[in-house]
């Protein structure tokens, strides 16, 4: 699994971390059980502070992505279904709306971009 | 959560200066950094909390221990890191181990060995022949030799390049994997704190300003700029170290007043040098 973070980002180091683990989660890179590295070492090796991976970790586990076992690690929780759905339905909806404002600076109506997904989504069923 | 150590209402007058009820901890398994301007207070703090000088008063415990009476035995768990190392200019540093080991009970001859070579730093080497950086280095390799549960470093960084000073948090790190371990470490260059430390302590004419996690600190200051007459004098009153020029000024105040400002100045988040430099320049207008 890969974890890089950006210190240019202005997106807050633990948000990121979090982001890219709940990614291989639901890209199915990390599975029910696995082992992720321990906050001290992910600490280190990102060259981060202690505070920011038990952070990272923490909201994790509230979350419940992952649960930790005192004295072993932290292990990735089964996901279900409705969480994966919701988590696509979000992503469809942050691109969405960016059509959408892309349309609406370019003068395109409603309609046409209704039409232009119809069409699109089409061609991607005969495939 | 046990902390590695505590320090109380230290107190220490000189004609010029003095420490006025300094106090705060460190968690165990956490990286401390101590920063201050020039004269702050940082070193005779450490050197109190080292039992180098004698101070009015105060409490210092290390490790639940009381400093003072169990002296002794806090030596052994202390490792500490200065500038430049007080070994002879003309020990190997076989003879280093020599005039430091009967010290410490626990000393560990073989980690020891195996720290140099980790280090890149040959045995018959001299202490004159070291580079800055492998000075540091030596006075870790003798800290970790002993088992040292808290690591003092006091300005180490300020003459190393980027590479030893990368190098340095390295370690810093893999030491506090360890749970049980701490470290506080004094420094000028926070853009290595900014990485690697979990909590701050900062110092300001003998008096702790600040003491708390990092991204508590960092979250507490935004940095304001904006156009002179875009704020009115009461605003004013709510920026620390402000500076003014031609076509504007700036400062930092806490963020949690920034819904009293107009909503056009330029708002920043704030970095260690920003708080350092600014509520420096706060301090000398009050004075």
């Amino acid at each position: 699994m890969k974890i890089i973070v950006s210190n240019r980002s202005g997106v807050p180091i633990y948000e990121q971390i979090k982001a890219q683990i709940k990614e291989a989660i639901f890209s199915g890179e990390l599975q029910e059980d696995d082992l992720l590295p321990s906050i001290r070492q992910l600490a280190k090796d990102l060259k981060i502070s202690v505070i920011t991976s038990t952070r990272a970790y923490n909201d994790l586990e509230e979350e419940g992505f992952i649960v930790s076992v005192q004295g072993k690690g932290c292990y990735v929780l089964p996901q279900n279904k409705e969480m994966a759905r919701e988590n696509a339905l979000r992503k469809v909806e942050f691109g969405l709306t960016d059509a959408i404002s892309a349309a609406k600076a370019g003068g395109i109506t409603k309609d046409e971009v209704a039409e232009m997904l119809k069409v699109l989504y089409k061609e991607d069923d005969y495939e | 959560m046990n902390n590695i150590l505590e320090v109380r209402d230290l107190n220490k007058s000189y004609d010029t200066f003095s420490l006025k009820d300094v106090s705060f901890e460190i968690p165990q398994g956490y990286i401390m950094g101590f920063i201050g301007p020039n004269g702050a207070g940082k070193t005779t703090t450490i050197k109190s909390i080292l039992n180098m000088i004698h101070y009015q008063s105060g409490e210092v415990k290390l490790l639940g221990m009381d400093s003072k009476d169990k002296a002794a035995l806090i030596n052994e768990q202390i490792g500490v890191v200065v500038d430049s190392p007080l070994y002879v200019e003309d020990w190997t540093m076989s003879d280093v181990e020599l005039a430091v080991s009967p010290f410490y009970r626990h000393w560990d001859s073989e980690k020891y060995a195996e720290l140099l070579k980790r280090f890149g730093i040959e045995k018959k080497k001299k202490v004159k022949e070291l580079s800055r950086g492998m000075k540091v280095k030596i006075q870790i390799a003798v800290a970790l030799s002993h088992e040292a549960k808290l690591l003092i470093l006091d300005e180490p960084t300020s003459g190393l390049d980027p590479v030893a000073r990368d190098e340095l948090c390295d370690i810093l790190a893999d030491f506090v994997i360890d749970e049980n371990k701490s470290v506080l470490f004094s420094t000028h260059i926070t853009a290595d704190l900014e990485k690697i430390a979990d909590y701050i302590t900062f110092i300001l004419n003998g008096r702790i300003v600040f003491s708390g996690s990092k991204e508590n600190l960092l979250e507490k200051y935004v940095l304001v700029k904006g156009g002179q007459r875009e704020i009115n004098s009461e605003q004013r009153k709510l920026i620390i170290g402000l500076r003014e020029y031609g076509t504007g000024f700036e400062g930092i105040a806490e963020a949690k007043s920034i819904v009293r400002f107009p909503k056009n100045l330029l708002i920043e988040p704030v970095t260690l040098d920003e708080i350092i430099i600014y509520m420096n320049k706060g301090a000398k207008l009050h004075e």
